[in-house]
C-alpha cells in the first residue's frame, strides 16, 4: 500500500515528523536516525533521551480529528511490529542491551498545530 | 488519577447482586476495555456508551480507557449497565463534578443519541436497591412508574443523559408524577353476565375462586369454556399491595406490559403450542420467569390442554405442589414463585362432538379415550374440580324466563365473603387458602360432619378415590361451606365436592 501513497500524505508525514523532530531536540534529545528502514518497516524517528535511553518514536499525523484520534490507528499488529523494528535497530547498530523505550506521537494540524506527545506505550 | 466508582446491580432471577462499575484512564495508546465477564449485549455497550457521549457534545477521552465490573466472576449481561459506565466516563473526564455517588445506584441503556431507555426488572432492582441501603437511584423516565411503587428512596428519571448531568450541576429536579401507589380498579374482558347459562359452571368457578383450587372444563367448542376461564380473574378476590407488588415484580423481569397498577389477578394463557422452558422458565444468560410465574396469585389458562405435546403439561407437575420453580442452568439457579391456579380446558373428543346426545360424533371409543388420556393421571389428580360445560340451550340464550344473571361484581361479593371467612379461620397458619391446608389439619383442626366423612370412607374403600383424592375432596367442601357460609361442610357439601372431583371418570 505504502508505494501508492499519494505525495500529499507523504509530505503531511514528513511535515508531522519535523514537527516532532523540533519538539524534542527542544527538549534536549539527540535524533539519532530517521525513516530507518529494514524488512519489516520503517522507524519514524530515533532519538537519545537526555538520560540516555533509546526512544523510537512512532508519529501519525493527520489534518484534523474528523476521522477519530490518530493514534488509534495504532493497533496491536502495528504494536508488535514497531517492537520488532525497535529491537532489529538495536542490533544493527550494535545497542546490545541497552535500554529503551516506544513512544508515539500524534500532530494534527487543524484547527491549530497540536503535538499529542505519549511515553513509554508500546 | 483515582479509580471512579459507581454502583449498579445485576440481577439472578429475583435476587440482585450489587455491582461496582470502575473506571480508570491512563496515559497509552487510545483504547477502551470493558472487564467482567460481559455477554455480547452487555459488550455493545462500549460503543452505545461512546456515541451517547460524543453525540450528546462530551468529549471523548482519548487515552486508555479500562472499565471493569466487579465483581469479576459473575457474568453480566444485559444493557442496563450504559448508564452508570457513561456517568463513570463523565466523571473521569471532568463533565461532572466530584461528588459522593457511594449511596446512588444508576441503571438504564443509552441510546446513541444520548437518550435514556427503560430496562427490564427495575422493581426488583430497586427492592435490592432499597436493602443494600442506597438512598438515590437514577433511571430512565420511562421506568419512573414502575419504580414509585417502592417507597423510601429518593427516585430520579430522566430522558435523556443531557438531562441527567444538566440535574447534577443544576440540582434542580421537577417530578410531573405523583409517586403515591395506588392500585387500580380494571374493568376484566368478560364479565360473567355476558355468558348465558352455565349455572353450574359458574358456581363450580365461584369455588375455584374461594379456594384456589385448579379446574378442568370439557366441553364441545363454542359452549363458552375459553370465555368462562377469561370471566374467572373478576371474580377473584383482588390483589392487595404486597402481592400485587409480587407480581408485577416478576412481570418487570420478564418484560410483559401488565398495567403496574392493576390489582386484577394476573391471566396467562400461553398457546398449546408453548414448549416447557416458556412456561416453566428459563434461558442461559437471563433466566426469565414462565408463564407460571407470571400468573402467579392469578390464573393459568391451557386452552386446548390434550393439543399440549407430550410432557409440557407434566412439567407443572411439580410446581402445581410446591408453588415455587427451581430452574438451574449453568449460570446459576434461580428459584421463582409460581403460585398458580390452573384451568384447563379440553373438547371431549377430537371432534368435539360428544357431549350432550353426542349427535355427529364420529370418533370411536378408543380415539375418545386416547384423547383425554393425555392428560396424564397424576396431573388429573392434582385437579380438584372437573367440570362439564355444555351447550347453553335456547331458553339460557334468550334468558326466555328473565332470571337475572349475576354479574361479576356479585359472584366476587360473595367469595369476598368466603374469603374472608376462611382467612379468619386460618388467622394462626402459615397458608391462606382452603386447598393448601394440610393433612394432618383436616383431621384434627378442621374437621367435616361427620355424615359426610362417613360418605367419603364408603368410597374411599370401594377405591373410588384416592388417599390424595380424599383430602382434596375436603378442601373442596370446606370451600363450598364457605360459600354457602355454614360453620363446617355437611354430607351435602361433601357429595358435592365429590362429584366434582370425580366427574371426569364417570363416563
Amino acid at each position: 500500500m505504502a508505494n501508492i501513497k499519494s505525495s500529499h500524505n507523504i509530505n503531511l508525514g514528513r511535515f508531522g515528523e519535523e514537527k516532532v523532530a523540533h519538539y524534542l531536540t527542544e527538549r534536549r534529545y539527540e535524533i539519532l536516525d530517521r525513516n530507518w528502514r529494514c524488512q519489516s518497516g520503517e522507524i519514524d524517528l530515533i532519538a537519545k533521551s537526555p538520560a540516555g535511553t533509546i526512544v523510537f518514536i512512532e508519529v501519525k499525523t493527520r489534518m484534523n480529528n474528523s476521522f477519530g484520534h490518530p493514534l488509534e490507528s495504532i493497533d496491536s499488529i502495528k504494536q508488535g511490529r514497531l517492537t520488532r523494528l525497535a529491537r532489529n535497530w538495536l542490533r544493527v547498530n550494535k545497542f546490545g542491551a541497552r535500554e529503551y523505550r516506544i513512544d508515539c506521537a500524534a500532530v494534527t494540524l487543524a484547527p491549530e498545530l497540536k503535538i499529542d506527545y505519549r511515553i513509554g506505550v508500546i | 488519577m483515582p479509580a471512579i466508582k459507581i454502583n449498579s446491580v445485576a440481577l439472578l432471577g429475583l435476587s440482585g447482586t450489587a455491582i461496582e462499575i470502575e473506571v480508570d484512564i491512563s496515559d497509552g495508546l487510545p483504547n477502551y476495555t470493558l472487564l467482567g465477564l460481559p455477554d455480547s449485549a452487555l459488550l455493545e455497550a462500549r460503543d452505545r456508551v461512546r456515541s451517547a457521549l460524543q453525540n450528546s457534545g462530551y468529549s471523548w477521552p482519548n487515552r486508555k480507557i479500562t472499565i471493569s465490573l466487579s465483581p469479576a466472576w459473575l457474568p453480566k449481561s444485559g444493557s442496563n449497565f450504559d448508564l452508570p459506565i457513561a456517568i463513570g466516563l463523565l466523571l473521569s473526564s471532568r463533565a461532572i463534578a466530584d461528588t459522593d455517588f457511594s449511596k446512588d445506584l444508576f441503571l438504564g441503556e443509552l441510546g446513541l443519541n444520548g437518550q435514556l431507555r427503560s430496562v427490564r426488572g427495575v422493581l426488583p432492582a430497586l427492592l435490592f436497591a432499597k436493602q443494600c441501603g442506597f438512598r438515590r437511584v437514577y433511571i430512565p423516565k420511562e421506568n419512573l412508574a414502575e419504580a414509585n411503587l417502592i417507597s423510601g428512596l429518593q427516585i430520579y428519571g430522566f430522558n435523556s443523559l443531557i438531562e441527567l448531568v444538566e440535574f447534577f450541576h443544576t440540582g434542580h429536579y421537577q417530578n410531573l408524577e405523583s409517586s403515591n401507589f395506588k392500585t387500580e380498579d380494571e374493568i376484566p374482558l368478560i364479565d360473567f353476565a355476558d355468558i348465558s347459562g352455565q349455572k353450574n359452571a359458574k358456581f363450580a368457578l365461584q369455588i375455584a375462586a374461594v379456594g384456589g383450587h385448579h379446574a378442568l372444563l370439557i366441553g364441545p367448542p363454542g359452549a363458552g369454556k375459553t370465555m368462562l376461564a377469561q370471566a374467572l380473574p373478576g371474580i377473584l378476590p383482588k390483589l392487595d399491595s404486597q402481592t400485587s407488588l409480587e407480581v408485577t415484580s416478576l412481570h418487570s423481569i420478564a418484560g410483559s406490559n401488565r398495567n403496574i397498577y392493576s390489582n386484577i389477578a394476573p391471566f396467562i394463557a400461553p398457546h398449546h403450542t408453548t414448549t416447557a422452558t416458556a412456561l416453566v422458565g428459563g434461558g442461559s444468560q437471563v433466566i426469565k420467569p414462565g408463564a407460571i410465574s407470571l400468573a402467579h396469585h392469578g390464573i393459568l389458562f391451557i386452552d386446548e390442554a390434550p393439543e399440549c405435546k407430550p410432557g409440557i403439561l407434566d412439567s407443572l407437575r411439580q410446581p402445581l405442589e410446591t408453588g415455587t420453580v427451581t430452574i438451574t442452568r449453568a449460570i446459576g439457579s434461580v428459584t421463582y414463585p409460581a403460585n398458580f391456579q390452573l384451568v384447563l380446558a379440553a373438547n371431549p373428543c377430537p371432534c368435539g362432538k360428544f357431549s350432550g346426545r353426542g349427535r355427529g360424533c364420529g370418533c370411536s371409543q378408543l380415539q375418545i379415550r386416547r384423547y383425554l388420556n393425555k392428560l396424564s393421571g397424576p396431573l388429573l389428580d392434582r385437579i380438584d374440580l372437573k367440570l362439564f360445560v355444555e351447550q347453553p340451550t335456547r331458553a339460557e340464550l334468550s334468558n326466555i324466563d328473565q332470571t337475572y344473571v349475576p354479574s361479576s361484581a356479585d359472584l366476587r361479593k360473595q367469595v369476598e365473603n368466603a374469603r374472608a371467612k376462611s382467612t379468619a379461620r386460618f388467622n394462626s397458619f402459615p397458608w391462606k387458602t382452603n386447598s393448601q391446608i394440610p393433612t394432618r389439619y383436616l383431621r384434627t383442626e378442621f374437621v367435616a360432619e361427620k355424615s359426610g366423612m362417613s360418605f367419603l370412607h364408603a368410597e374411599l374403600d370401594k377405591e373410588r378415590i384416592s388417599a390424595r383424592g380424599f383430602h382434596k375432596v375436603l378442601r373442596t367442601a370446606w370451600s363450598i361451606a364457605d360459600l354457602q357460609q355454614t360453620p363446617r361442610p355437611n354430607k351435602e357439601q361433601i357429595q358435592l365436592a365429590f362429584n366434582l372431583r370425580t366427574a371426569g371418570e364417570l363416563d
